[in-house]
Formats: structure tokens, sequence, C-alpha cells
């Protein structure tokens, strides 16, 4: 009887793993298509989508020399500006709202509490709300080159990551601050040397989703960046497709698949945190 | 000694101070520059009449009853609102169904994990020209495009919004099911409960904060779609109304406000502003209900 139950459940279970292969074949599939059609002619895109290269459509690398070298400044230089902003902006999000952060985690004034507050209520404001009046400030105060763009992504994604480290900073036990007090340690010392490397765990969950956020990021660099010196990828892949009647999808789709290249690699590579970073920033919405 | 500790904290408290400048005036000036300024500014707008803002009028609620008549902001309003109905209910059943069956100790359940998030690593740009040559590769057979009807870009985004979250919902659903209490499950199975009931009178009701978070989730990630609405069809098909002005079809509410801002046929950054902030009252109306939600649910535990 027992041994006739147990079997069922194995059943059951390669019934189960079957049904979530089949479903994760399906769910590769459009990557997959991705990579077939940026090895074939243009015109091949549209009628064999789903078919294997033949000798008649294959195109060599030609897509991916075609896309890199289209328009007045080439892919890698697009991309050289998308790695810059990214690193950059999340480099800076996360060195100065934790400070902020721990600032107003233990100071507790009245100046910190609106702080505190107005951050939580940015995070329920859709970026149209603030999208014209943003890049108009933005244009006025000279930030809409890739170098100065970082300081609007802080001030714009200041609010996730000040909620996130500020319930993490309450977490740490005070004691720890005051020991480092009593032994002569300034303010700034205690952050840098006592708080900084506790905070790890947290810096990883605002990284990871704070990079996610500005690499994909279309609407806010094209608003606020001179689009005609600086494009970063998402910009470049939707000028390329949108501003042309004809439109090479085989070119297209070569870049496309040299955008998620990296993207997968640093999927793989930190996956774990990126889950974990992904399910902390959930609190979002 | 009390008396001590407090003094103590107070002159930490008091060296902190010091270097208030340094701790919170970047993210302070940051913040002013791209959030609190704009946001002002764009609540004043949407009372003025402007072309530029340096020439801005105050003219009252004049862009909200602009907007609120304007055809093209309703067909926007109820085709997201139909959209982020149908994505909710999809995106949550087949998210949690997934989430349940890896949660089941099958073999290879961290593979099938990674494969199903990773959707959620590329951005909505890329995602809608992936899809749109799937969607006209398989459309083209049948002589049409996705461009041509607006049914087809309705469930053409649902699609994709579908094959991107999917993911994201399951890992929250993951949390919540790997955080039921064993013991629970086990008196179920003691006093002789089924899957289902088991499913459905114990997990279900242990997961209910996470099917909150997933349901407003999608809910609002669904009214404010644009970039994925953008690549896979820009508003494609466009209809002319009888008065003159455009309606395009399968526009969303955040693509509205974009080409009321931005668009070609005398642009009406006004209006553009009053609809925008319609739109802010509209999401951030879900977040406090979702709080509400949250609130009641803890208070009930």
């Amino acid at each position: 009887m027992k041994q006739n139950t147990l079997s069922a459940e194995k059943r059951r279970k390669t019934i189960m793993s079957v049904v979530l292969t089949i479903i994760c074949i399906i769910y590769v599939l459009p990557v997959f298509s991705v990579v077939l059609n940026s090895f074939k002619l243009n015109t091949f895109v549209k009628t064999e989508t789903f078919a294997l290269p033949t000798e008649e459509s294959f195109a060599g690398w030609s897509n991916f020399v075609k896309g890199m070298t289209f328009g007045n400044y080439p892919f890698i230089n697009r991309l050289l500006y998308s790695v810059f902003i990214t690193v950059v902006s999340t480099a800076l999000i996360i060195l100065f709202t934790s400070m902020a952060a721990w600032y107003i985690a233990r100071v507790d004034s009245t100046f910190c509490r609106i702080i505190y507050y107005l951050c939580v209520f940015s995070m329920v404001v859709p970026f149209q709300m603030v999208m014209y009046t943003l890049s108009k400030t933005a244009d006025k105060l000279h930030l809409n080159t890739p170098w100065t763009i970082p300081i609007v992504y802080l001030g714009f994604g200041a609010g996730l990551a000040i909620f996130m480290f500020v319930g993490f900073v309450k977490s740490i036990p005070l004691e720890i601050e005051e020991a480092a007090a009593i032994d002569g340690c300034g303010p700034i010392r205690t952050y840098f040397s006592v708080v900084f490397p506790m905070l790890r765990p947290t810096m990883i969950s605002v990284g990871i989703l704070e990079i996610m956020w500005v690499w994909n990021d279309y609407l806010l660099p094209v608003l606020v960046l001179d689009i005609n010196k600086y494009r970063t990828i998402p910009i470049h892949i939707q000028y390329l497709k949108g501003s042309y009647g004809t439109v090479d999808l085989g070119a297209t789709m070569a870049l496309i698949l040299l955008s998620i290249i990296p993207v997968i690699i640093f999927y793989l590579a930190c996956q774990k945190y990126i889950i974990k970073g992904v399910a902390a920033g959930a609190v979002k919405g | 000694m009390k008396k001590k500790e407090y003094a103590g904290n107070k002159s930490l408290r008091a060296s902190k101070r010091r270097w208030s400048w340094l701790f919170m005036g970047p993210v302070t000036a940051a913040f002013a520059i791209g959030f609190v300024w704009p946001f002002i500014q764009g609540i004043y707008l949407s009372f003025c009449k402007f072309k530029l803002i340096s020439d801005a009028k105050f003219i009252g609620f004049g862009n909200y009853i602009k907007a609120l008549g304007d055809q093209s902001f309703r067909h926007s309003f109820w085709f997201s609102a139909l959209f982020a109905i149908v994505s909710l209910v999809i995106i949550n059943i087949l998210a949690f169904t997934v989430a349940y069956l890896l949660t089941q100790g099958l073999k290879g359940s961290n593979i099938f994990r990674t494969v199903f998030f990773m959707p959620n690593l590329i951005g909505g740009i890329v995602l809608g020209y992936i899809w749109s040559m799937i969607f006209d590769g398989i459309l083209s057979h049948f002589g049409t495009s996705i461009l041509l009807d607006a049914k087809y870009g309705f469930w053409g985004l649902i699609i994709l919004i579908a094959w991107q979250q999917i993911g994201y919902m399951m890992i929250i659903y993951i949390a919540g099911l790997q955080a039921v209490p064993e013991d629970m499950l086990e008196a179920a199975r003691i006093d002789g409960a089924t899957k289902m009931q088991t499913l459905f009178k114990v997990t279900i009701p242990n997961v209910m904060p996470s099917i909150t978070i997933c349901t407003f989730l999608s809910l609002t990630n669904g009214f404010k779609l644009f970039d994925q609405n953008l690549a896979l069809t820009a508003g494609q098909p466009f209809t002319i109304m009888p008065d003159g002005s455009t309606v395009k079809q399968t526009e969303m509410l955040a693509l509205n406000i974009y080409n009321t801002f931005y668009g070609q046929s005398g642009a009406s950054q006004g209006v553009a502003q009053a609809k925008a902030v319609l739109f802010f009252i509209l999401v951030a109306g879900l977040g406090l209900l979702q709080l509400g939600f949250t609130r009641q649910k803890e208070v009930q535990q």
C-alpha cells in the first residue's frame, strides 16, 4: 500500500517536471529566436522567423557589423555611456543615500522626518508626473550630459534607497556605535569604518535594483540627455527602429543580442543576490 | 545611570549634527532637483497655460476639463484599466501555480526558477522589439500584423507582460510559500485533508500577504506600462474620430501623457501636465488602497 502511494507520488512529480520543462523551453524561445534572427538577412526575418538560417538566408556577422556602426556614433560609444551612467549613478546612490539614511535613523530631527516621508511619498509618484518639469530643470542646471545625469538619478531614485537603508539601520543595535564613540571615533569615522561595512546586504540589494533600473531606463535619459550627442543603448535601439520607414530587422536583432548578453552574464554571475534584491524591493509597488 | 546614558546619547547626536551638511547635503540637494521641485512645479503648471515654463499663465481648472474631455485620454484609461485587470489575473494565477510547483521539492527547481526570472532583467524597449518580431513572424503568415488590429496589440501586450513579470511575482510567492508553517501542513495531512483541501484551506490563507503585494504590484505595473507599449505597438492602429481628433487604439495612459507633451500635432503641455497629475492621483490612490489592505490584514492576524 505504502509502496503504491510512493510510486504514485513519484509519477506525479515526474509529470510536474515534464510540464515545467516544456514551459521552460517555451520561456527561452524568444531569446533563442533573437539569436537565430541576428544571423539572418533582413528579408528573411519576417517570413522565416522561426526557421534556422539556411544557406540562402544566412547573413554571417554582417548584421552585427551593420548594427555596431549604424548612425553617427558607433555602438561601442553608446555602450560606454550606458556603462558609465549605470555604474556612477549606482555608486552615488549607494554612498549618499546610505549616509543620509544613517543620519535620518540616528538623529531623528524634524528635518530628517520631512525628508524621510518625502522619500516614502516619492515612491508612489509615477515618472510621468515629473518628467516634463524634471527634464526642463535638468536642462537649466546643465545636467543633460552623461557625466552629470547621475545626479538626476540620485535625486529621482533616492526614495526607495533611503527607505530600504533606514529600515536596515534601525535594526542595527546602537551600542556598537556608542562603543566606537567612547573609543574616540567621530561621526565620520564611526560611519565609514563601523556602520558602512555592516550595511553590505542592503547595499547589494539597493545596488542590484538601481543597476537594473538605470541600465534599462529609456524615458529619463531620452528626455534629459541631449540625444543628438548622447544616447544610451535603449535609446539607440528605439531610434534604430523608430525613425526609419524601412527597418533592418536583422541588424536590430543583432544589437538586441549584444545588449542582452551583458545582462545575462551579470544575471548568471550574481543570480542569488539579484533574486534576493528584487524580493527586498518588492515593497516599492 | 539612566540620566548619564541619555546625556551620552545627546552629545553623540550633537556631534553628528555638526556633520549634517555632509550626511544630508548631497541627497537633499539631488532630491530637491530630481523630485521635490519638479513635483511642485508640475502641480502648479497643471493649472497654467504655457508653451514655455517662463510664460506660464494661471488659468484654473481649464486643463483638467480639457483632459477629462479628451477622447484619446478616456480611451487610454479604459484600455489601461482593462489591460491592468486582465494582466493581474493571468500573471498572478500563473505565477502562483509555478511557485507552488517549484516548492514541491522537484529536481531542478533552481534551474526553472533561474529561467522564469530571466526576462525581468531585459529592458522594456528591448522586450517590445523581441516580441514584435515574434508576433509579426506569426501574423505575417496570415497576411496581417500586430499593428493592424487593436485586439492583437492588446493580447500581444498581455503575453509580453506575462512573460516578463511571472518570474518576478513567482519569487514573491515562493518566499510566501516557504514561510507557511510546516506543522500546519503536517496537521492537515494527518487529519486526512486532500492536496486540494490543504492548498485552499491552509496554504492560500497563509500566503495572503504575498497575494496582496503581488495583486497591487501587477495592477500598478499594468497602469504604469510605458516602454513595452511604445516599442510593441506605439498605440497603433489609429482611428480618426468624427471631430478630427485621433484615437490611438492601443495607447495606454503613460504613452498618452507622453504623446500629449511631445506629440507633433499642436502639443499642449498644460493639458498633458493635468493628465499627469490625474495619473499620479490614480497610481498613488492604488498605493494607499494597498497600504489599507495590508494594515487591515495585520490587525486581523
